[in-house]
């Protein structure tokens, strides 16, 4: 039995090994198969601070996966064509740099949780689920059927976009890159916990009468997070697109949705590092698995189901002995 | 005479065919010890409720300090000056006992939720929570998960969380409820020194404890007040008699 | 826009609206009676459609078809509720998202591992076939016509079922009371396989029929599943009445939105332009009526406490 925070360490590390190996092996497919890790886990680390601290079973968080990769895509795109994009009255230059970009991808993806959520946070249990659900599809369509960037065929950027001292063409670099924003993200989560804040919502999702009956407002708390979590996702997806170079309506799908959420869920629901260890699960599920059947779905399924009734605490739960961090 | 603390003014709410509160006027003055009882089903949570911003009520208004916060939602009322307690312990079942009662200070605090910096890191806000939990004799639990709690400490940390507010008033729903003589002793002689601080609303069953706290006794029978008046006042009243004391003194 | 042009269009509405009825109907029992958010609903509408295709292929009958599609959804639903769903009604809503998340997972591979990844062809029969003449002199395909009907007749089928019969009295005290059942002494289990079954029968039908005219393919339910939770969220949950409600609101939204906004767009943009903006809001318009109907009643039309 060992705690979760040795546990946590050597996730963390060991994720970090795996890609100092893969990089000494010259293995550059490793390589990206672990900086897919830690991009999704950071989608999961958003998601985590809705639906772990908040409670708020959010089944659209593609949406905001989806808004940062398109941040990225419409940005490089007009970079690339040398075409400033024109918004009314607004025109907005194209550009390659990374900060810039992920800026662009949380603004934007913060200001479609404010608005998903103002809306969505009226209600609460089933309905939130199933309208949340229902926004991530709505951008699917919408994506779609937009035909200026790409529509159904998506959208390919030929270069990887630049960051100041980083050569991002080089595999391990691009990893460190998007490592080191999920251990910030890590870190925030942490703090957040801790914090008044993350007192009050931690409060207002197990007793929300008490919450307000101290002066809290728990929709406000709740806003708050969701539009937190959204950025962060966000951020996720602005990355997800550089390291494939391309974005698609698939960032929106339902699909993606469920399976930011089974990261938490295999990894252990609201625990700091849950969504890192379920995406690294899901990985090698993905890529160990993929190459034995076809079918691999099939067994995702069984264990996510067998999780779900049998293990409520996830992976670090079964390792640390302890049940889930809460019910 | 000074304004009251708390005032309704003809209250009335309905469910359906059921009037839970029939024009309920009462006050609650400063320094006092104000019950509230009546039998089950009266409306004693109703008006608790409308009080506290709950629920808002068909007609009649309530004031704080004498302004009116009949439109004001629960938080709004709680930042103002209300601080309840539940009738079934409402508690953060997961955090510890020193979180539970943090919660109220910065409840009260207004909007300084930081991000960043660790709840107990603020010194004077810890101060007040631990005070509050000295108080309430739980001062040694307080690194303890509030769902390992005893019953009767639960009750306790209600109270507890209720005093971080340092509220203008208090509103006890049943504080009493499901203790023990040795509890039920306990919260009385807690309630006891309360007043001087500010005033009590007092929804309870215990009809030792209320007669020996209550300064005045409002009692309510289906959603109306019947009488309202001292202890001795109500003791005497043909009306409770027939009514409620009747059959339960 | 002349006026058989918009009345078929409605035609296509309602035809739409009353397949998501069949697949919403299911859903808002399922929660209603036993408190469960079941995502692999559409799972249940992909088995009906593959079961009537496989059959409809073996046996050249379009009603065998139907009634396979029936029979396995049913099962289907049945074996799932026994192994899975019924382990999950004491659960938290996160529990019950994932499991049924997971469902779809092994419905869908494993489909895929039987019939492959390539769509099925279901045939309209030929005594459906064709267009027929409606008052007015509007052309409409006797299958859309006949699917209009089914449609129709299932709502009042089920309407009489709850007012009226034993097993709708069972439904109603459930929906009121879980321990009232109990103490009426109704055995639950089998309500709630039944209630389950039933639903899942309601899905794999909505699915061969609409599989007739669009194709038979692994992950057809899902885009269908979401539209029935607009549908639900539009209603109010646990609503048959709002969810008939809701379904021919969807389907006639979503169904005119996508013919007028594009003409609507053309006055004042050139065509090309116009087309791809109307019908890109339009694919959002169904979604917007969502948010809508929520931020004046967020409980749904129709939708009491839950």
């Amino acid at each position: 039995m060992i705690t979760e925070r040795y546990f946590n360490a050597a996730l963390l590390g060991g994720l970090a090994l795996v890609a100092f190996w893969a990089y000494g092996a010259d293995e550059p497919f490793t390589i990206t198969l672990v900086t897919k890790v830690a991009i999704l886990a950071l989608a999961g680390v958003g998601l985590n601070i809705a639906l772990g601290q908040g409670g708020l079973i959010s089944l659209g968080h593609a949406v905001f996966f989806g808004i940062g990769g398109y941040a990225m895509g419409i940005l490089a795109s007009h970079a690339q064509s040398y075409q400033p994009l024109t918004l009314g009255p607004l025109v907005i230059e194209g550009t390659n740099s990374m900060p810039l970009i992920w800026l662009a991808a949380m603004v934007a993806a913060g200001l479609a949780a404010l608005l998903i959520g103002l809306v969505s946070l009226r209600t609460s249990g089933v309905y939130f689920i199933m309208i949340t659900l229902a926004f991530g599809q709505m951008f699917y369509y919408f994506s779609i059927s937009w035909p200026a960037y790409g529509g159904e065929d998506g959208l390919s950027i030929y270069v990887r976009n630049s960051f100041p001292g980083v050569n991002t063409l080089d595999p391990i670099q691009f990893f460190f890159l998007c490592f080191m924003l999920l251990l910030l993200a890590l870190l925030f989560h942490a703090m957040l916990v801790r914090a008044p804040f993350g007192l009050a919502l931690n409060a207002a999702r197990q007793s929300p009468e008490r919450a307000q009956a101290v002066g809290l407002n728990p929709f406000r708390l709740r806003l708050a997070a969701f539009v937190i979590s959204g950025v962060i996702t966000g951020l996720a997806g602005a990355l997800f697109a550089d390291l494939n170079r391309f974005v698609s309506p698939t960032m929106f799908s339902w699909q993606l949705s469920g399976e930011i959420m089974v990261f938490i869920i295999l990894g252990g629901t609201a625990r700091l590092c849950g969504p890192v260890a379920g995406a690294a699960m899901f990985i090698a599920l993905e890529h160990w698995l993929g190459g034995l059947s076809e079918y691999w779905h099939i067994y995702l399924g069984l264990l996510l189901l067998a999780v779900v009734l049998f293990a409520p605490g996830g992976l670090i739960g079964i390792i640390t002995r302890r049940g889930a961090a809460h019910d | 005479m000074t304004e009251p603390v708390i005032e309704t003014r003809g209250l009335c709410k309905r469910f359906g065919a059921l009037e839970a509160s029939r024009d309920v006027t009462l006050d609650l003055r400063a320094g006092e010890i104000h019950a509230v009882i009546g039998p089950n089903g009266a409306g004693k949570s109703t008006l608790i409720s409308q009080i506290c911003g709950v629920v808002k009520p068909d007609s009649g208004q309530v004031l704080l300090s004498g302004r009116d916060v009949t439109g004001w939602d629960v938080a709004a009322r709680a930042r103002t000056g209300i601080a309840r307690t539940f009738q079934i312990s409402a508690l953060a079942m997961e955090d510890t006992v020193l979180q539970n009662a943090l919660l109220g200070v910065f409840g009260a605090s207004g909007w300084r939720l930081g991000l960043f910096r660790p709840a107990l890191g603020y010194a004077d806000l810890r101060d007040r929570a631990l005070a509050a939990l000295r108080r309430t004799g739980l001062a040694e639990h307080a690194a303890m998960r509030t769902g390992d709690l005893s019953h009767g400490q639960r009750r306790q940390l209600e109270i507890a969380i209720a005093l971080t507010l340092a509220p203008k008033a208090f509103v006890m729903d049943e504080p009493m409820a499901g203790l023990g003589l040795e509890g039920s002793r306990e919260i009385t002689a807690l309630l006891d020194g309360l007043r001087a601080e500010a005033p009590v609303l007092l929804v309870e069953h215990d009809m030792d404890a209320v007669f020996a706290l209550a300064d005045r006794i409002s009692v309510l029978v289906y959603g109306a007040i019947i009488a309202t008046g001292t202890v001795s006042e109500i003791r005497a009243d043909p009306e409770v008699r027939a009514a409620y004391l009747g059959d339960a003194a | 826009m002349t006026f058989v042009l918009f009345a078929e269009q409605m035609l296509n509405g309602l035809q739409l609206g009353v397949m998501l009825f069949l697949m919403a109907s299911g859903l808002t029992l399922v929660f209603g009676v036993m408190g469960l958010i079941n995502l692999a609903h559409g799972s249940l509408y992909m088995v009906g459609a593959f079961a009537a295709a496989g059959v409809a292929a073996a046996t050249g009958s379009f009603l065998l078809a139907l009634v396979a599609a029936l029979a396995a959804a049913a099962a289907a639903g049945a074996i799932v509720e026994i192994l899975v769903i019924r382990r999950l009604y004491a659960r938290n809503h996160l529990d019950q998202v994932l499991a049924t998340f997971a469902l779809i997972l092994i419905f869908s591979e494993g489909t895929r591992w039987i019939f492959g990844s390539f769509p099925l062809y279901l045939n309209v029969p030929a005594y459906l076939a064709g267009p027929v003449t409606l008052p007015g002199g509007i052309q409409y395909p006797l299958y859309r016509l006949t699917l209009i009907g089914i449609g129709l007749t299932i709502a009042g089928g089920l309407y009489l079922m709850i007012a009226r019969t034993r097993l709708g009295i069972q439904i109603r005290a459930g929906e009121a009371d879980r321990e009232m059942i109990a103490a009426l002494g109704i055995d639950i289990s089998k309500l709630y396989t039944i209630v389950f079954a039933l639903g899942a029968a309601l899905a794999g039908l909505a699915g061969a029929l609409v599989g007739t005219i669009q194709s038979v393919q692994v992950g057809m339910g899902e885009p269908v599943l979401i539209l029935a939770f607009v549908v639900i969220v539009i209603g109010g949950i646990g609503s048959i009445k709002g969810a008939l409600v809701g379904a021919l609101l969807v389907g006639l939204t979503d169904t005119l939105g996508g013919v007028l906004l594009p003409r609507a767009f053309a006055t004042f943009m050139d065509n090309s332009a116009a087309s791809s903006t109307g019908s890109a809001l339009a694919s959002m318009l169904i979604y917007l009526l969502m948010a809508a109907v929520l931020f004046l009643r967020p409980k749904g039309l129709f939708g009491g406490a839950t």
